[in-house]
């Protein structure tokens, strides 16, 4: 499981970077090197950038896991070159960001677009499996998620966007009402998908979500 | 005052519907000719909802305009842009106003209209839309909460007889009569054969059907909806005759296929009637009847 991220374009970056020129740029080395948006070879071409564009580099860093809570000791090591630096440019998904953006008052501005949690299927091909809605309904949709895997998250059954298999909004994707089907169809369980599923919870742990681990 | 679109139903003779779809803007004049020219002579019509999500008018607003014309207006109500507060809030303004019919329908995807970037709501499907009516009916609110007032209504759905694979589909046509719809309006179909066989198996149902007639004005229109429409199949021989007719005479053989093809259905008692999409040329829809031997039909 991965945190997919996209790089900014330049202009995005450097807009959000307006009155800030003294830099200190952080990789990660797990999803963003993965997904070759913010490890090492993706720091160095941003360094390469941003002083074209003018700013001084004052040092760089790629941290093993940027979300977790090594993140501050990692940043220790490196701390001249962080205090002369007015703010972080962070290569990581929006958690390592707001790890950063904690830890010594500078601030941490994203270099990347945090867009889903994916798995790789294949190698530089990932997909979103999960949402984390908070009710489970793969028992009934023979382990493929209609909240994701559908483009509407419908619930009980195909739209009329559905087309040979695949899904309203772009051909080269698979419809997840069809995947369920021929997958139930197999398994023998074509009953699971007659049964009448009801409208989803939004509010099974409000906005923010925490939970306490007892 | 026309008769309840539900007792047209239940009276066993062959239903013609239409549709409009709503401006967008401001400016209704079109729309209400569009009505005029349909109240007296289709049993109800349908507004559209922000069709192929493209923001317009409301369904609703059309809706009312219908019944200020003395019309039998049904409702088109996705699940695209609302949640279901502001769904069953709707639901109320119909009732009061009037408003006796609804068509459930999921909505078109979001990334096909012209709000590229719009939030798609879908928090309720075309199946659990139709429950909540029902609910709403019993006089209580999806939250389960008691409703001073209830409302009642002549619901329904759609489905696609030309889906591939068909299998799901039915699964989920299934679930929307178990739902409570009591008519189904069917995407348009065009080969007679292939819907009198979705038939044999609908008919077993308890609602009543009726067939998706779209009107075709040109030959590249139809090759067009082949490659890009979902579930919908124009026969070559059909592209064919459309294609032979002499310039400038495309949409008079589209009107003669659409009337041929509803009386076919109703001399052959296919299903239960029709629902006219003319998207855009309401004013054919008399000379579409005419061919079909049903003006005067109301």
């Amino acid at each position: 499981m991965k945190s997919i991220t996209r790089q900014k374009s330049l202009e995005e970056i450097t807009q959000q970077l307006e009155g800030l020129h003294r830099l200190y740029l952080v990789g990660c080395g797990t999803c963003a090197t993965m997904t070759k948006t913010g490890g090492k070879e993706e720091v160095l071409a941003m360094k390469e950038s941003l002083q074209g564009a003018g700013k001084m580099i004052t040092g760089w860093t790629v941290i093993p896991t940027a979300c977790d809570t090594m993140t501050e000791a990692s940043l220790t090591e490196n701390n001249g070159a962080i205090q002369s630096a007015d703010c972080f440019l962070v290569m990581s998904c929006a958690l390592g960001v707001q790890k950063i953006a904690s830890y010594n008052g500078k601030p941490a501005i994203p270099a990347l677009d945090t867009l889903f949690i994916g798995v790789e299927d294949s190698p530089g091909l990932f997909h979103e499996v999960c949402d984390q809605c908070g009710h489970c309904v793969l028992g009934y949709t023979a382990g493929i998620c209609p909240v994701t895997a559908c483009h509407k998250g419908l619930m009980n059954g195909p739209c009329g966007g559905t087309n040979n298999g695949k899904c309203e909004i772009d051909k080269n994707r698979d419809c997840a009402w069809t995947l369920i089907y021929n997958r139930l169809k197999e398994q023998g369980r074509l009953d699971l998908m007659k049964k009448y599923q009801p409208p989803r919870n939004s509010q099974i742990v409000p906005r923010p979500r925490v939970a306490k681990v007892a | 005052m026309k008769q309840g679109f539900r007792e047209t139903l239940k009276s066993g003779k062959f239903i013609i519907t239409s549709e409009i779809g709503p401006p967008k803007g401001t400016n209704l004049d079109k729309m209400r000719h569009h009505i005029e020219i349909l109240k007296d002579r289709v049993d109800g019509i349908n507004v559209t909802d922000h069709q192929s999500s493209v923001m317009r008018f409301p369904s609703l607003g059309g809706c009312l305009e219908i019944k200020e014309h003395d019309g039998e207006p049904i409702l088109q109500m996705t699940c695209r842009d609302r949640n279901q507060m502001a769904l069953q809030a709707d639901l109320l303004l119909a009732y009061t106003r009037g408003i006796r019919n609804v068509l459930c329908l999921t909505g078109d995807a979001v990334p096909v209209g012209d709000h590229k970037q719009a939030k798609g709501v879908f928090e309720l499907d075309s199946v659990q839309l139709l429950r909540a009516i029902k609910q709403m009916e019993s006089g209580k609110d999806m939250g389960g909460n008691d409703l001073d007032g209830a409302v009642e209504f002549c619901a329904g759905a759609i489905v696609t007889p030309e889906a591939k694979p068909i299998e799901p589909q039915l699964i989920k046509f299934e679930k929307k009569i178990e739902a409570g719809a009591e008519f189904i309006q069917t995407q348009a179909i065009y080969d007679l054969d292939n819907f009198a066989r979705f038939m044999k198996s609908a008919r077993q149902y308890p609602v009543k059907i009726l067939a998706g007639i779209v009107l075709l004005v040109s030959a590249k229109m139809a090759k067009y909806m082949n490659e890009n429409v979902p579930g919908i199949f124009v026969p070559q021989n059909l592209i064919d005759e459309l294609a032979s007719a002499p310039k400038g005479q495309a949409l008079n053989k589209g009107i003669e296929i659409a009337g041929r093809m509803i009386k076919t259905i109703k001399d052959e008692k296919l299903c239960d009637g029709v629902h006219i999409m003319a998207i855009g040329k309401e004013e054919v829809v008399p000379d579409i009847l005419a061919v079909a031997g049903l003006n005067g039909h109301v």
